[in-house]
């Protein structure tokens, strides 16, 4: 047992150090390109770190958001601004304002650190928190996973509230232009050949995700992020949407998850009397229609986030 | 000093490096590299505390938001990518206009 324990901590130490290392160098490294390489290595990282935490379900997100998706347009945007002429725009020329060669920002930060320190040692070694009460009404509530009868039934509003604001990030890249993608038409035939046989593989596993979220890790949003990185894939690998597919149809995939929960939430407000009050006997089932819904709309929309501008506009552009 | 600890001063950490690089650097993507590695280390500080229940299984409510916070960072940091690009398409750089005057 105390070698278990002492392999444990072992494995916590490298945990740590190695996180607050990649974080030090993605933060500090001259080349930009090295430090996004760096920071979704930490994203990997972070994942393994939830692990230990036992957060599998947030480690099943940060894996494929965290350490994928967010590498991704990191990466595209880099691209772009390298595409731009001006050397400035990627060497970072000239730190800043004059205290950024001062110690001054160490000493303003390591105050705040050594508060919050303070602050977490001091904190009391037991605190339950809402475990009890989620405990208590999780038989209730139509699923077994604790965190999915958190994300869509105890508080259901936050998740409906977070499709909304995915939503609205996206129409804030579309208003703005977004970016357009530069990649070349001819992509590699390994990567062609890949992302083929990589599709419907990541279909399974985002229906298998959806599906096992009621009662093990897993759910909407990890099963929407691995729908999410198939898109990214598809574009990588040179694949448009049709024409034909960009209007309506992107559309209807955008919003089919806010308006199936506003329709459940409005049903639920006029049947039971309160928003999002699931009824016990068709808490389960309600749940997966609105987690399915869910799911689609948070692939798309990561899907769109990557591919950046307006699709109408791509299309006139090619 | 338990392994709780350990994670949530390593969250403490990752907060005061994002910080740090947030104010001296010019660069924006490097900012927005900054903002993502303190929203980690706020992420892992909420998780670490959620495991105090003293039972089994941890605090889900925590998880359950540090989940909802994780798609809205990666939400937010695209709509940011895009304004810096916008930025450096108009401006030709992709620092701030107080930081570029003294930088000079």
């Amino acid at each position: 047992m105390a070698a278990l324990s002492s392999l444990a901590w072992l494995i916590d130490g490298l945990l740590v150090v190695g996180l607050l290392w990649l974080a030090w160098r993605a933060l500090s490294c001259r080349d930009l390109f090295t430090a996004i390489v760096l920071f979704i290595a930490f994203g990997l990282l972070m994942a393994l770190a939830w692990v230990r935490l036992e957060a599998p379900d947030i480690a099943l997100a940060e894996a494929a958001i965290g350490a994928g998706l967010t590498g991704a347009l990191l990466l595209a945007a880099l691209a772009r601004l390298q595409s731009a002429d001006a050397d400035e725009v990627i060497t970072e020329r000239g730190a800043g304002r004059w205290w950024s060669t001062s110690p001054l920002p160490w000493l303003a930060v390591s105050a705040i650190a050594v508060g919050m320190g303070y602050v977490v040692m001091s904190l009391p070694a037991a605190a339950p928190g809402l475990s009890h009460e989620v405990a208590t009404h999780l038989a209730a509530s139509g699923v077994g996973n604790p965190v999915t009868a958190v994300l869509l039934n105890f508080r259901g509003y936050d998740t409906l509230l977070e499709l909304m604001v995915l939503l609205l990030a996206l129409l804030g890249v579309w208003s703005l232009g977004g970016m357009p993608l530069h990649i070349d038409t001819h992509p590699s035939p390994v990567l062609d050949t890949l992302s083929r046989q990589l599709l419907p593989v990541l279909i399974l596993v985002a229906a298998y995700l959806l599906w096992a979220g009621a009662d093990a890790p897993g759910g909407a949003f990890q099963a929407g992020a691995v729908l999410g990185a198939a898109g990214v894939l598809l574009l990588l690998a040179g694949w448009r949407l049709r024409t034909g597919l960009t209007r309506l149809p992107l559309r209807l995939a955008l919003i089919v998850g806010p308006v199936t929960f506003v329709i459940v939430a409005a049903v639920t407000l006029l049947v039971e009397g309160q928003l999002l009050a699931f009824p016990t006997e068709h808490a389960g089932l309600l749940i997966l229609i609105v987690e399915t819904a869910a799911m689609l709309s948070i692939g798309a929309t990561l899907a769109a986030l990557f591919m950046g501008g307006h699709p109408d506009n791509q299309q006139v552009h090619r | 000093m338990t392994a709780i600890h350990l994670y949530a001063l390593a969250g403490v950490g990752l907060f005061t490096l994002g910080l740090h690089a947030l104010i001296v650097h010019a660069h924006l993507l490097r900012k927005i590299l900054a903002v993502n590695v303190m929203g980690s280390g706020v992420f892992l500080l909420l998780v670490a505390l959620a495991r105090r229940t003293g039972e089994a299984l941890p605090d889900a409510v925590p998880q359950a938001m540090v989940l909802t916070g994780i798609v809205v960072a990666i939400a937010a940091t695209a709509l940011a990518l895009v304004l810096i690009l916008q930025l450096a398409a108009e401006t030709g750089r992709a620092t701030l206009p107080d930081d570029r005057r003294e930088s000079r």
